[in-house]
């Protein structure tokens, strides 16, 4: 029997509701119009480079990086750009926008739209760098955080392995799973491909234990390249997270306040390889991404490739519709994800799951007082203790209390809330104790 | 037998003396001197420790009370005692007492149910502050009054309740004692104190919409649309991000009455006298 890796502390189990396992990947509809927000990353918003009235091709920058910790955004339709104003977006808070009204499918031309898996690396590390760049790549999983800054070894460090994160730990989602299982080559390449960039020759695809096939075909394959090797982790909430994964897959605990890359990391979610193998070795930038749709309120679950700046309501309608039953909308996983309040907000780079879940075990339940029993500490993947964030945050302490506790350290997984007994919503208390410490 | 007992109470007695005598020099010796000024303007505050006259409480204001002189007193005021208390301390001090225009906490949002109509139920947490953070609200106004009573937590002085049908939080103006608690707390900043006008009243915009007048217009009946008509009539107005504010030093009277007619939506509210 193989080794499973997991990390030691915290941590839940919980039902997996991977509905969509099998269904492959298929085109979602183009909508009439897309709105495309010019922030989809951790940064500053890009500058917009088109005007009202502009005529763009699919693939067509729409607007550029603006300072280091930026991304590109891209047409992902083609068509005539209609509006650039502030819209709703999905938390009901306006975003700068771009509308494209759609007109046929024209893609640009340097666009490689081959299926065939390009195998020949010939670039440089600084002009992969350069073409993740102007692709506008950022972290698929979920933060949003631009690539090409955590591709860029910063001057005095060095990197020891590539971990390409193959977990998915969150219950619903397989938009990972499907890719890793019908773009297989693809992600290898990618993988060989940000090797390259980074100068080293260690990747390892580290995929938890619920995903028989795409270990099955991963590791055949891997067998194939040099360097490039699979890891099988236990399946366990959070072990898709940067830390738990460095820690499980190493054995190194990331220090506090320390980047992955100060112990020799650097944590790529599969969604963004193979973003970076279509980018650097096909020329596209990144304009569409897998979501799945699915929840226990939904007709036809399934894993769409999307066009981002799809209005949620278009993906909704093609998988179904809404029916009476569903009681909330959630954009992402079930534990991290937010609910949406405009289901006219479009789908974004980091939209992994669209769920539609019913009144049931999925709602609010009533909240009491704290039993401090402390299973919220025990659950805690960061090994904070939740429960003293929470009273300090209803207690109004001051930030410095806050900061002694390690707020800022919590990775927002929710399992306090899960666990919780007395139903409190604990993670939202740490979230507003972790914006206190930002604003300082 | 009894040398026992007696020779006890002697050690004891002894020991209780000794211990008496240190304790009695010690505290000769380490006493902390209070101004009996302090001591006798504090007696005469509300002891409320609300924060509300810009000091830490009561007893910080009773100590920059004891050593003001007759020009710094003038800048001291407890807006919860009032003039009376102010009147109790001036006559203690031998200074004049000091008065100030009344003032009151506003709300500037008018979105009820009814104004503003509920569109996706909020199922979270009851909390404006973490509501806040997580979606623009059950009206879609993201200004706009999230219903959850943060404010009513924080006021100390039982002005404020949350009215069950508009859902809308509400000032009481006899109890309010203007002392920012709600200001501070609420995470939209809706609430504003203001001071009576000249005249006597009070005129004031009750919206916080920064978005173009159709959009706000939308979630609520009665938005301010950033029209422009209110800083035609009175060039002080200002009108910035589709969003009207009217100055507190300007005369509400007649110009307030003028002001509330004119506005479209019924965003500015005009009150003949603070206290309703």
């Amino acid at each position: 029997m193989t080794k499973k890796f997991t990390f030691p502390m915290g941590g839940i189990h919980l039902a997996k509701h991977k509905i969509t396992t099998d269904c492959p990947i298929v085109n979602a509809d183009i909508p009439e119009f897309v709105t495309i927000p010019i922030k989809q990353h951790i940064g500053s918003p890009a500058k917009i480079l088109v005007a009202k009235g502009d005529k763009v091709r699919v693939g067509t920058l729409l607007a550029d990086a603006d300072g280091i910790v930026s991304a590109d955004v891209h047409s992902s339709v083609s068509g005539e750009v209609t509006k650039i104003e502030d819209l709703p977006g999905a938390s009901g808070y306006e975003e700068k926008m771009i509308t494209v009204k759609v007109e046929g499918d024209s893609w640009e031309e340097d666009i490689d739209r081959s299926e065939d898996v390009e195998k020949e690396i010939n670039l440089t590390p600084d002009e992969i760098i350069a073409k993740i760049r102007s692709a506008g790549i950022v972290g698929m999983g979920g933060a949003g955080y631009p690539t090409p800054i955590k591709t860029t070894i910063p001057e005095g460090k060095k990197a020891n392995i590539l971990i390409v994160n193959g977990i998915e730990c969150e219950p619903f989602l397989t938009a990972d799973d499907r890719l890793m299982v019908e773009k297989a080559e693809q992600i290898i390449m990618g993988a060989r491909v940000l090797n390259r960039a980074l100068g080293i020759q260690n990747a390892v695809i580290a995929i938890d234990e619920n995903k028989p096939r795409a270990i099955e075909i991963l590791t055949a394959l891997s067998k194939l390249y040099i360097g490039v090797n699979v890891k099988i982790c236990k399946t366990k909430y959070p072990q898709g997270g940067e830390k738990q994964l460095i820690k499980a897959i190493t054995g190194q605990e990331l220090p506090l306040g320390k980047l992955p890359i100060d112990i020799g990391c650097i944590v790529q979610n599969v969604g963004t390889v193979f973003a970076v193998y279509e980018a650097v070795l096909k020329n596209k930038p990144l304009f569409e991404r897998v979501v799945t749709v699915s929840g226990d309120g939904c007709k036809h679950p399934g894993n769409y490739l999307v066009r981002i700046g799809t209005p949620i309501s278009s993906l909704i309608e093609q998988s179904g519709g809404l029916n009476e039953n569903v009681h909330k909308v959630v954009v992402g996983g079930p534990m991290m994800g937010n609910a949406v309040v405009n289901l006219s907000a479009p789908v974004t780079k980091t939209t992994s799951g669209v769920l539609l879940l019913q009144d049931g075990e999925f709602s609010k339940k009533e909240a009491s007082s704290c039993i401090r029993c402390g299973k919220c500490a025990l659950a805690c993947p960061a090994g904070l203790r939740p429960f003293a964030i929470k009273q300090a945050v209803s207690f109004n302490d001051t930030v410095e209390h806050m900061r002694k506790l390690h707020a800022g350290d919590c990775i927002e997984c929710g399992c306090c809330s899960y666990v919780c007994p007395a139903n409190i919503p604990i993670l939202d208390y740490c979230k507003i104790a972790k914006q206190e410490i930002r604003k300082k | 037998m009894d040398d026992l007992i007696l020779s006890n109470i002697y050690i004891l007695g002894g020991i209780a003396f000794v211990a008496a005598t240190v304790l009695y020099l010690i505290s000769k010796k380490f006493a902390v001197r209070t101004d009996e000024m302090v001591i006798k303007i504090a007696a005469a505050l509300p002891q409320v420790n609300c924060g509300a006259c810009g000091k830490a409480g009561c007893a910080d204001f009773a100590t920059a009370c004891a050593r003001s002189d007759e020009s710094s007193f003038a800048n001291l005021y407890c807006p919860v005692g009032g003039a009376a208390v102010m009147q109790k301390i001036a006559s203690l001090k031998g200074y004049a007492a000091t008065d100030r225009v009344p003032s009151v906490a506003v709300l500037r949002c008018q979105g009820s149910c009814k104004n503003a109509p509920v569109k996706v139920e909020y199922d979270a947490v009851s909390s404006c502050r973490i509501a806040n953070r997580i979606s623009s609200g059950q009206s879609g106004c993201p200004d706009g009054c999230l219903h959850l009573g943060d404010c009513i937590k924080a006021c100390k002085f039982g002005a404020l309740t949350l009215n069950k049908e508009t859902g809308m939080p509400e000032v009481d103006t006899r109890r309010c004692v203007s002392c920012g608690a709600c200001v501070k707390v609420c995470p939209r900043g809706l609430f504003e104190i203001r001071r009576q006008s000249q005249a006597g009243g009070m005129v004031y915009v009750a919206c916080r919409n920064k978005q173009k007048g159709a959009v706000a217009r939308k979630n609520c009946t009665k938005a301010c649309i950033g029209c422009m008509k209110c800083s035609k009539i009175n060039e002080a107005i200002k009108v910035e991000n589709n969003l009207s504010y009217i100055p507190p030093e300007l005369d509400a009277g007649a110009l307030g009455k003028e002001l509330a007619d004119n506005c479209p939506t019924g965003a500015i509210i005009y009150k003949e006298r603070i206290h309703d």
